[in-house]
């Protein structure tokens, strides 16, 4: 029988390394799986490198595991959000790594890494700092950028409704990057508000298939 | 003594040129105040790189929805025909050209249409790209909405970029407090210009060379 409920963040979260590569679904504050995240600190894991659009906001969260300065590097489009503070401190401190990239590049990278390519070319980025050290590749007499995937150790996104097969749907635009960091994690753990009891979603409403994902943690909104 | 247009103004202008049914991504700040002079008897989708097309006007206060955000991280609505959809289909459609425009604003613009608009290259900044470097190389149509100077009166259309590009050759045309101008194959050209100043007192805040459209225009718009 399949079934990916997990009795607590603390269950779902076991066995994650130090090391570790964490993708993060969300952009801004919507479609961060929080409590997910704010497990981690609880977790000790270090040394991690955290991919997410942007780089947490107040103290909690994303920015509440930063501050435990057990992250070695940050991967993100835009890490100077209205209420970013711990992260332009350790930024301003040498305390971590920062690679900025292309929100659109983020993205298709992470579901390149899900889809199993070895990389894409893109537009994004030709002829600016973000071409520095890439391939260049002219095809039907475009210029494209070689970018390479993102995969995750572990990845975290918060859906709306999971089933027990782990099949998620979201919510309005905290989809984000939820679908794409749900196909790239090694181990792909989702929070979700609401738990569907009677066997499976209606597939018709279905955006991550349960293959996608292997623990599911119902939390309150 | 011409009146340079307010930002208000240049919005109005640039709303009065989005035509009936167009796929249009507003850049976050200056470029956002464009969708409250969409003329009513126009259908347009706006999109947001987060995920939505149909963005609709902000919510009244307690109505927000943290769920329903735009790409500046403020609340906002759906219209009716708009959709959700995951980050990496939203790229797509920038990237694949099925956006029909995209305005943004920008620090500076080359001669050719380079855009700089995410880098005064000041390493004591957090560098922060966003979706703006997509947007520039994949929208089918990039305006620019900028005043022609900086506040300290540096001069933001020049021969080549000072500051980190965004995107090469990309721009296709500025609407600005003073002109609208067109980046054509040979340069900028001025479209539209205010009353009260002409192509050598426009020159005077551009560094790149201008040249004036035989069918130019004056540039008008309301009091706002």
């Amino acid at each position: 029988m399949i079934d990916k409920i997990a009795r607590s963040v603390a269950d779902a979260l076991e066995g994650i390394e130090d090391g570790s590569t964490v993708l993060i679904g969300g952009f801004g504050e919507a479609g961060v799986p929080n409590v997910l995240v704010e497990g981690m600190v609880e977790q000790g894991a270090r040394d991690l490198v955290l991919v997410n659009n942007n780089a947490g906001v107040g103290r909690h969260g994303i920015a509440a595991l930063l501050e435990t300065g057990r992250v070695r590097k940050m991967i993100c489009s835009f890490p100077r959000s209205v209420g970013s503070v711990v992260f332009p401190e350790l930024y301003a401190a040498g305390k971590i790594e920062l690679e900025v990239v292309p929100q659109g590049t983020l993205s298709e990278r992470i579901r390149a890494g899900g889809a199993g390519l070895g990389g894409f070319f893109t537009p994004t980025g030709v002829g600016t700092q973000v071409a520095d050290g890439k391939e260049v590749r002219r095809i039907d007499g475009k210029d494209y950028l070689l970018e390479l995937p993102i995969r995750g150790d572990v990845a975290l996104v918060k859906g709306h409704v999971a089933d027990r097969f782990g099949n998620l749907t979201y919510r309005k635009a905290a989809r984000n990057f939820g679908p794409s960091v749900a196909m790239a994690g090694r181990r792909t753990i989702a929070e979700v508000s609401e738990i569907h009891e009677n066997g499976g979603l209606d597939p018709e409403r279905i955006v991550t298939p349960g293959i996608f994902v292997d623990a599911v943690v119902k939390v309150e909104r | 003594m011409a009146k340079p247009l307010s930002r208000l103004q240049i919005a109005w202008r640039i709303a009065q040129d989005i035509p009936d049914g167009a796929y249009v991504n507003l850049g976050i700040g200056m470029p956002e105040m464009v969708a409250n002079y969409l003329p009513d008897d126009r259908e347009v989708m706006l999109h947001s790189e987060n995920g939505i097309l149909g963005l609709g006007p902000s919510p009244a206060d307690g109505e927000e929805d943290w769920d329903l955000i735009n790409a500046g991280k403020k609340p906002v609505t759906l219209v009716e025909g708009g959709s959700y959809f995951h980050h990496t289909d939203s790229f797509a459609m920038v990237r694949g050209g099925h956006l029909d425009l995209c305005v943004l604003g920008a620090y500076q613009v080359s001669a050719e249409g380079d855009l700089a608009n995410w880098s005064t290259g000041d390493e004591s900044r957090l560098p922060a790209i966003g979706g703006a470097m997509d947007l520039a190389m994949g929208a089918r149509g990039i305006y620019v909405m900028m005043e022609l100077c900086t506040r300290k009166g540096a001069p933001k259309i020049l021969e080549r970029c000072t500051y980190p590009l965004t995107g090469e050759r990309c721009v296709n045309r500025i609407y600005s407090d003073y002109a609208v101008i067109d980046i054509a194959e040979d340069g900028p050209v001025v479209r539209e210009t205010i009353d009260g100043i002409d192509l050598a007192g426009l020159q005077d805040k551009a560094e790149a060379r201008l040249r004036l459209a035989e069918d130019w225009r004056t540039l008008t718009a309301p009091d706002l």
